[in-house]
């Protein structure tokens, strides 16, 4: 018996599924069922977790709905594993955000962005707030540096615990049976997988979304996302850097290395995230949990609007109109990273973590067979 | 949607691998196509959805195979298997152009995967389908598609118009924008045997055969076969026959497919209705001893059988989608199954005292072995003794029948009178009974389809041509 009605129905799906085996060449999730007869609550969440939702073992399933046996993992993984984002929230009270999560977020997105803006007003007169501010330390006469960085930097680091406790509750979770130490060739092995979204191509030939076409696109898109934000969190340590290292102040100019990564990084964070919301939009409603539409949608809109008012900022930067963006942009960034822990942002991490978990388990049983 | 008022060059009826590969073929040569498929979109594709590898010839070891597997020693396992029921010429015509369609199905869109989990020993003979049979058919439509082949669903034919061994038109049941004939200039017959005509096959096997399971697709029900050898097609293949294996009794009338097998019966005994053994359980190793129950626990009364083993071996064999049925005694176990506990204990009491010890080893023909009980279990025997005590209960999984047109090596069928049709093309389960008279081996039923469905189509768009 499991915790979940969800878990049970994922329970059923690997019975079914490991007794058919036709789908193991497609992804990680079925080899690493077959190397389990019976499926504890951890190691459904585990699988869950694995998948990257490509859609192809629904659309290459002879048994898929409506044949009675009624088999559709992606939907199935899909639910469980937003509900297991929900019981590793930290702390627990916070759980309840991922029910709602497209109105949280956009709350708490709307609230910062206020907050900012009338903290600027408050603060400053009207000449301030609407003038026209260059050279270094422009955006400082706006927000001092170290309460940016300090009011940053804290919400980072609650951000960062949080998400580390629930990585910890999930690798706890499915710890069993092979332990929870960890080694640099799994971890290597996983960035290699998560990097090329190794397992988001149907086994070879793309993933399914809107039909019984497999394409590329959401790949694609999602390297433009993911490497978009980690090209302007580059862009922001580098800056970070510059600031403390060599005493120099944003804002830079359009050539130097924080301006170049971020302009680069915004770009992929603009074109990727409307590339996943159309792809989201087209998707067959078959392959998805519908009930969470608002967690997905909520994600990648914050990513779009963090890309969206920060290349504002860096065109607009030199009028009037900087004092209101830059409050915008900062209003946006932080609830980003406020939310972090609470929302779709988590897919990453416990999707990282069971990869992980996959590398060490294929290398135990690749020895298991050599011995 | 398709203008069905022309007349097609190649009409395709059926819609699975051999008939996707005549119709694909066909339209490589120039033809045009139309695939009229009596099931609906998502079962399309009759038994090959349920399908997983093809056996192919191959000269030397590839990326997914992991070794040679040459003519000869195909043609070998073909003869021993149908103990000599098929077609020398045609048989090792299909064995020769195997090694071909390993290149050619992957130009079509499908790809290969090395052997599944837990089916090592094919490693070497089958190349297996990445994702299974719907991912290859999938492919196949979408290469179809691609090439412009007209495809229709639901189109079931009630009636073929033949004069003299010639195709003139189809009928369909239901009309499609309002016309119900198609004509073509060349008939490609692709839709499979007729296991799921239940009426058809209690003429042979009368009321027994209600208690059959059907393991694939409820659509293959033999109308075509019937109406071309009704319209003088030489028939193929024994009509009483169909290859059958022992699935989980649990398992739903049509359509199961392959979760519903079971190949725990070497790991304990084999008991009736009445509780009683009656067969050796120990004959034979994969694939025969798979194979035969089919047959065995169709003979039993009621048709129904029990797999019984105990605690011991519970994990030495693949999962099952069922569970078996557990006890925490013979008797409690008995019961569930509705057997007679008395009896049930007995038998077992007989066999376990009948146990001689060995070296247990499944993957040969060990020593273990009964010695004085009737029928012996030759090989695999151990007792019975550790609870809980568990049971699967199986019926006959019909696969496939034999019954079939006969066909000459361009695929054309052969008419009552020796002389080979004008323009009629078959290919698939329809004439596999040309080369597999009886018997069958892993994939051998993917090959037959392929091989014939690209030479059906080939030599379909060249009639149509001339």
């Amino acid at each position: 018996m499991h915790g979940t009605k969800i878990l049970e129905e994922a329970d059923r799906l690997m019975t079914v599924c490991n007794s058919c085996r036709y789908c193991e060449g497609l992804c990680a999730v079925f080899p690493a069922m077959e190397m389990r007869r019976a499926f504890s609550d951890g190691d459904l969440n585990y699988l869950a977790n694995l998948c990257h939702a490509c859609g192809a073992c629904y659309t290459d399933c002879q048994f898929s709905p409506p044949h009675e046996f009624n088999v559709n993992v992606p939907r199935t993984l899909a639910v469980a594993r937003a509900e297991s984002y929900a019981a590793y929230a930290w702390p627990r009270a916070f759980a309840g955000t991922f029910a709602r999560n497209g109105l949280v977020i956009s709350l708490v997105a709307a609230l910062s962005v206020a907050a900012f803006i009338f903290g600027f007003a408050a603060l400053h007169d009207r000449q301030v707030l609407f003038g026209t501010h260059t050279g270094p330390g422009a955006f400082y006469k706006l927000m001092p540096h170290n309460a940016m960085a300090a009011l940053f930097g804290a919400a980072f680091l609650y951000a960062i615990g949080a998400l580390a406790m629930g990585v910890r509750a999930f690798w706890r979770d499915i710890g069993e049976p092979i332990g929870m130490k960890t080694d640099a060739r799994a971890l290597l092995q996983a960035i290699r997988d998560a990097g090329e979204l190794r397992y988001l191509d149907g086994g070879g030939v793309g993933c399914f979304n809107e039909d019984d076409r497999p394409t590329d696109h959401r790949r694609l898109y999602h390297h433009l996302t993911f490497y978009g934000f980690a090209l302007c969190f580059a862009s922001t340590c580098v800056a970070t850097l510059y600031h403390y290292l060599l005493a120099r102040e944003a804002p830079y100019p359009w050539w130097d290395l924080p301006v170049v990564l971020g302009t680069l990084g915004g770009i992929g964070l603009l074109i990727g995230p409307i590339g996943l919301l159309a792809e989201r939009w087209k998707r067959d409603s078959i392959l998805v949990d519908e009930a969470r539409y608002g967690m997905d949608v909520a994600f990648i809109a914050m990513l779009f609007l963090t890309s969206l008012t920060g290349m504002a900022l860096l065109i607009l930067r030199e009028t009037a109109a900087m004092g209101p963006l830059l409050a915008l942009h900062l209003g946006v960034v932080f609830s980003l990273f406020v939310t972090m822990p609470y929302g779709k942002f988590v897919h990453g991490m416990y999707r990282f973590a069971a990869l992980v978990r996959y590398a060490m388990e294929r290398r135990a049983m690749a020895q298991g067979t050599a011995e | 949607m398709a203008d069905l008022t022309v007349k097609f060059d190649v009409l395709v009826i059926g819609g699975g691998n051999a008939a996707l590969c005549a119709a694909i073929s066909a339209r490589r040569a120039g033809a045009s196509v139309l695939v009229l498929e009596g099931a609906p979109k998502f079962y399309r594709g009759g038994n090959t959805r349920h399908t997983r590898n093809m056996r192919c010839a191959h000269d030397a070891a590839t990326d997914i195979l992991t070794g040679p597997y040459t003519e000869e020693e195909f043609w070998d396992d073909l003869l021993r298997l149908t103990g000599g029921q098929t077609d020398e010429e045609l048989a090792k015509f299909m064995i020769r152009e195997s090694k071909d369609i390993l290149n050619w199905i992957v130009e079509q869109g499908v790809r290969w995967q090395p052997s599944l989990g837990g089916t090592l020993s094919l490693g070497r003979t089958n190349s297996f389908f990445l994702g299974g049979g719907r991912a290859m058919l999938n492919a196949l439509y979408l290469t179809a598609e691609k090439l412009g082949v007209e495809i229709v669903y639901d189109a079931e034919v009630i009636d073929l118009d033949i004069e003299h061994g010639m195709f003139l038109s189809a009928k369909l049941k239901q009309p499609i924008d309002g016309t119900s004939e198609i004509r073509a200039s060349a008939l490609v017959a692709a839709a499979g045997g007729f296991e799921a005509n239940i009426e058809w096959l209690k003429e042979y096997w009368g009321e027994a055969a209600d208690n059959f399971l059907i393991r694939g697709t409820p659509y293959n029900r033999g109308s075509i076969l019937k109406m071309l050898l009704d319209k003088g097609v030489q028939d193929i293949g024994d009509p009483t026959q169909c290859h059958a294996v022992a699935i989980d009794a649990r398992a739903p009338k049509f359509d199961g497919g392959i979760i519903t097998r079971h190949d725990s019966v070497v790991f304990g005994i084999v008991v009736n209705k009445h509780a009683q053994r009656f067969y050796d359980e120990g004959e034979d190793i994969w694939p025969k001893r798979y194979a035969i129950w089919g047959r065995l626990v169709a003979a039993q009364p009621d048709q129904i059988a029990y797999i019984i083993f105990d605690a011991s071996v519970r994990n030495s064999f693949m999962p099952t989608l069922f569970p078996p049925i557990e006890g925490g005694s013979i008797a409690e176990l008995a019961t569930k199954l509705e057997l007679d506990p008395a009896a049930l204990e007995k038998t077992i009491a007989e066999f376990n005292a009948a146990v001689r010890s060995g070296t247990f080893d499944h993957t040969i023909l060990d020593d273990c072995r009964t010695e004085g009980i009737t029928p012996p279990k030759t090989h695999w025997a151990r007792r019975i003794e550790t609870p809980p005590y568990l049971a699967y209960p199986v019926r006959p999984g019909i696969t496939f029948t034999y019954l079939g047109t006969r066909v000459n090596r361009q695929a054309r069928m052969v008419m009552k009178d020796g002389k080979p049709s004008a323009n009629m093309f078959a290919a698939g389960e329809i004439m596999a009974g040309n080369v597999l008279g009886k018997g069958y081996a892993a994939g051998i039923g993917m090959t037959i389809g392929s091989v014939f469905g690209r030479v059906a189509g080939r030599e379909a768009a060249k009639n149509a041509r001339n």
